[in-house]
C-alpha cells in the first residue's frame, strides 16, 4: 500500500509529443480510473509509472520516493495486461508465483500466498493448466491472480476487460472492485468505457490528447464537468449542446433554437453577445404536453429502451437535440414540446471550458 | 486453415503427380535401389565381376578402424557445427530483435553468406586460413602459434567446423529471429515487473519459449552437418589431413569414386540413407504434432 505522485510527466515519441504534463496525486488505497478515448495516452502515461516507458520529463513518486529511474523490477508493483500476457510455457501456478521465485520467498510461502489468491479468484483447480488451456475469463483471473501474490505496492490496469464478452465484464468489474476495496491496494486503472469508469473509480482522471481534463469523482465529473470534452464524453447518451449568446448583462443566455432563458444560479462574465455553448444532458430535457414555453422538437429517430425511449430531433434553427424521456413519447414525423429547463444547464464558452456563477454575495 | 480440392475421379490428380513422381522415382528411388542392391555385392579387383555376400560389406566397414574413425570424426563434427552455428545465431538474433536502429541493414547482412557457394565460401576461408597467405594463419603463426592445418588435424578439423558452421549460421538467425519476434512484447513487460532481470528474462521466459525453434533447427543442423558438408571439406581440406578431416559423406565419397570400391560405398550410402531417415522421421513426427508449449 502506498500514495502515488505523478507531476508534470511529459512525454514524446520522436516529434510527437503525447503527453503534455500531467498531474495526479493518488492517496493510499485509493482508486483512480484513467478513462478517455483511444489514442489518448492513457497507456502511455500507466506504462510511465510501471517504469516500462521513460517519461521525458517529470517525475513518478511511490510513497514518496522518487522512481522516475527505476527499472520496473524495482518499483514494486504488477500489472494486469489487457492480452492478460500469461507466460504460455508455465501453469497457472508457476505463472503465479513466477515473481515470488524471483523475489527468493520460500516455497512455503509461494504455496501459501498462490493458494490463497486462488481460493479468492475461484481459480484452485486449474493451478495445474496451461494457458492455452483456459477460457478468456479464467485468464483473465490468472493475471489477476499473479498481481494479488505479490502484495504490491501499486495495481496497474491496463483495460483488463476489454477482451471479455459483455456479460463477463461486468461481473469481473465487481469483482475488481471488490477485491481492491478488501485488499485495500492502490489502484490505477485504465479503460475507454465511461461506465467501467464511473462503476469503478474513487476518482477520474478524464484524458483527452494527452492533458488531464478532469481529476474528480464520479459523481463530480458527471455532475459538473470541467469543459465540453468531459461533458461529452461521460454519460450515455451523450450531452446535448446547443449555441447561445450571453444576453441581460450575463444573467441569462439566448438559445439559436429559441428563448432567451435566465441563468437559473446566477450571472456569467462578459458582453452581451459572446457566444456560449449550453449543454444540457438527454435526461433532463422534459416533455411539456401542455404546451407553455415548449420549443418544438422535429423528431427523426425513435429508440425504445423499455423503461425509458431516446428521442432524436432537430430544434428550430437546426439545432440538433437527444432527449431521454420516461414514457414512450413521440413518433417519427411528430413535433414533441419540449423544455430545456435553465437549472439543468452547463454552460461553458465557446472555447468548451466551464463557466461558473459569478461569484455572488450569499442570499 | 486447410482447403481441400475435390477432383472427380483419380486420373487427373496422378496425371498432374506424374511429373514429380517420375522426378522422384528417376533421381531417389532409382540410385536409392541401386545402393541397396550393390551393398549386397562385391566386385573382383578388376571389376569385371560381382558376387552376392550378403551382410559382409556391412559387416567389413565396421570392423573398419578407418570407418570408425570417420563414425567419430562425424560425431564430433556434426555436433560442433549444430551447437556453434545454433549458439552464435541465437546471440545474434537476439542483438537484432533488440536493435532499432539499422536493423534491417544488419539483418540482410546477416543473411548473406547463406547465399555463398560453398567452393567460394571456402576461397575466403583459405584467405583467412592459409598459414603462408592467410590473415589470421600468418597471424597465428607470427606471435608463435604454429598454425597449419594442412599437417595438423586437430587443427583442420576447427577449421572445416567454422566454415560449415558459419554457411549455417544465417539459415538459424532467420528462423531464431522469426521466433524472437512471436513472443509477445507484454509477456516480457510482463516478466520485468514480476522483477526478472534480462538475464533471468532470456533463460526463463524467451528461451524455453524458442524450445520448438531451437529443436527444429537442431535437427536441420545435424542434417546438414551430416550430409551437406561434402563441399565445404572437398574444398578445405580433402578429407585430410591423414584422414581426420574425413567425415561418413565423405568417406563414402572417397571409397566409391576414388578407391572405386563400390559395395564398402554402397553399404555406407545405405546406412547414412537409413540415418536421414530417421532424423527427418524425428522432425516431421515434431511439426505434425505441432506442440510448442
Ligand atoms: N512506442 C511508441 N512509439 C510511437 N508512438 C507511440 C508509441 N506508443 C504509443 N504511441 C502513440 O502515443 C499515442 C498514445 O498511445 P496510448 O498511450 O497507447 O493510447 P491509449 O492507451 O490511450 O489508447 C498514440 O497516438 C500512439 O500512436
Ligand atoms: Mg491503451
Amino acid at each position: 500500500m502506498a500514495t502515488l505522485s505523478l507531476s508534470g510527466i511529459r512525454k514524446s515519441f520522436g516529434q510527437t509529443e503525447v503527453l503534455h504534463g500531467i498531474e495526479l496525486d493518488v492517496a493510499d488505497g485509493e482508486m483512480i480510473v484513467v478513462v478517455g478515448a483511444s489514442g489518448c495516452g492513457k497507456s502511455t502515461l500507466l506504462r510511465i509509472v510501471a517504469g516500462l516507458e521513460t517519461p521525458t520529463s517529470g517525475t513518478v513518486r511511490i510513497d514518496g520516493r522518487d522512481v522516475t529511474k527505476l527499472e520496473p523490477a524495482d518499483r514494486d508493483i504488477a500489472m494486469v495486461f489487457q492480452n492478460y500476457a500469461l507466460y504460455p510455457h508455465m501453469s497457472v501456478f508457476e505463472n503465479m508465483a513466477y515473481g515470488l521465485r524471483i523475489r527468493g520467498l520460500p516455497m512455503v510461502e509461494i504455496r501459501k500466498r498462490v493458494a490463497e489468491a486462488a481460493e479468492m479468484l475461484e481459480i484452485g483447480p486449474l493451478l495445474e493448466r496451461k494457458p492455452r488451456q483456459l477460457s478468456g475469463g479464467q485468464r483473465q483471473r490468472v493475471a489477476m491472480g499473479r498481481a494479488i501474490v505479490r502484495e504490491p505496492k501499486l495495481f496497474l490496469f491496463d483495460e483488463p476487460l476489454s477482451n471479455l464478452d459483455a456479460k463477463l465484464r461486468v461481473q469481473m468489474r465487481a469483482e475488481i472492485r471488490r477485491l481492491q476495496k478488501r485488499l485495500g491496494v492502490t489502484s490505477l486503472f485504465v479503460t475507454h468505457d465511461q461506465v467501467e469508469a464511473m462503476t469503478l473509480g474513487d476518482r477520474l482522471v478524464v484524458m483527452h490528447k494527452g492533458r488531464a481534463a478532469q481529476v474528480a469523482s464520479p459523481m463530480e465529473v458527471w455532475g459538473v464537468p470541467a469543459d465540453t470534452y468531459v461533458a461529452g464524453f461521460i454519460g450515455s447518451p451523450a450531452m446535448n449542446f446547443l449555441s447561445a449568446t450571453l444576453v441581460q448583462g450575463g444573467g441569462g443566455a439566448q438559445l439559436k433554437a429559441g428563448p432567451a432563458l435566465p441563468f437559473a444560479d446566477g450571472p456569467r462574465p462578459g458582453e452581451d453577445g459572446t457566444k456560449l455553448v449550453i449543454g444540457i444532458r438527454p435526461e433532463h430535457v422534459q416533455h411539456l404536453p401542455d404546451g407553455a414555453g415548449a420549443l418544438p422538437l422535429a423528431v427523426d429517430l425513435v429508440e425504445p429502451l423499455g423503461s425509458e425511449t431516446v428521442i432524436h430531433g432537430r430544434l428550430p434553427g437546426e439545432e440538433v437535440l437527444v432527449a431521454r424521456l420516461p414514457l414512450a413519447a413521440g413518433a417519427i414525423g411528430e413535433v414533441l414540446p419540449v423544455g430545456l429547463p435553465p437549472a439543468s444547464w452547463h454552460v461553458f464558452s465557446a472555447e468548451g471550458a466551464r463557466l461558473p456563477a459569478r461569484a455572488t454575495a450569499p442570499a | 486453415m486447410r482447403k481441400k480440392v475435390i477432383f472427380k475421379g483419380v486420373a487427373l490428380p496422378y496425371l498432374l503427380l506424374l511429373p514429380q513422381l517420375i522426378i522422384t522415382g528417376i533421381f531417389f528411388f532409382w540410385p536409392a535401389g541401386q545402393a541397396i542392391y550393390g551393398s549386397f555385392l562385391r566386385e573382383d579387383a578388376f571389376g569385371l565381376s560381382r558376387e552376392f555376400v550378403g551382410f559382409e560389406n556391412f559387416a567389413d566397414i565396421l570392423a573398419d578402424p578407418n570407418y570408425l574413425n570417420a563414425v567419430s570424426n562425424t560425431v564430433i563434427f556434426s555436433s560442433a557445427v549444430a551447437f556453434s552455428a545454433l549458439g552464435v545465431a541465437l546471440f545474434l538474433a537476439v542483438q537484432a530483435d533488440k536493435a532499432i536502429r539499422g536493423a534491417d541493414f544488419y539483418k540482410t547482412m546477416l543473411i548473406w553468406p547463406y547465399a555463398i557457394a560453398p567452393a567460394i565460401a571456402a576461397v575466403l576461408w583459405l584467405f583467412l586460413f592459409h598459414p603462408q597467405i592467410g590473415l589470421f594463419g600468418r597471424f597465428l603463426n607470427g606471435i608463435g602459434i604454429p598454425w597449419d592445418y594442412k599437417l595438423n588435424g586437430g587443427q583442420a578439423m576447427l577449421m572445416v567446423i567454422i566454415a560449415a558452421a558459419w554457411k549455417q549460421v544465417s539459415y538459424n538467425f532467420i528462423f531464431f529471429l522469426a521466433g524472437l519476434q512471436s513472443i509477445p512484447r507484454s509477456v516480457l513487460e510482463a516478466a520485468a515487473i514480476d522483477g526478472a532481470r534480462p538475464a533471468r528474462r532470456f533463460w526463463t521466459v524467451i528461451f524455453p519459449l524458442l524450445a520448438p525453434t531451437s529443436f527444429f533447427l537442431l535437427v536441420v543442423n545435424l542434417v546438414y552437418a551430416f550430409f551437406d558438408t561434402f563441399g565445404t571439406i572437398h574444398a578445405l581440406t580433402r578429407g585430410g589431413p591423414g584422414q581426420s578431416t574425413t567425415t561418413l559423406i565423405y568417406k563414402v565419397y572417397v571409397d566409391g569414386v576414388e578407391n572405386l570400391n563400390f559395395g564398402a560405398s554402397a553399404a555406407q550410402s545405405v546406412i547414412l540413407m537409413a540415418l536421414v531417415i530417421a532424423l527427418t522421421a524425428i522432425q516431421f513426427r515434431f511439426i505434425e504434432r505441432k506442440v510448442h508449449y
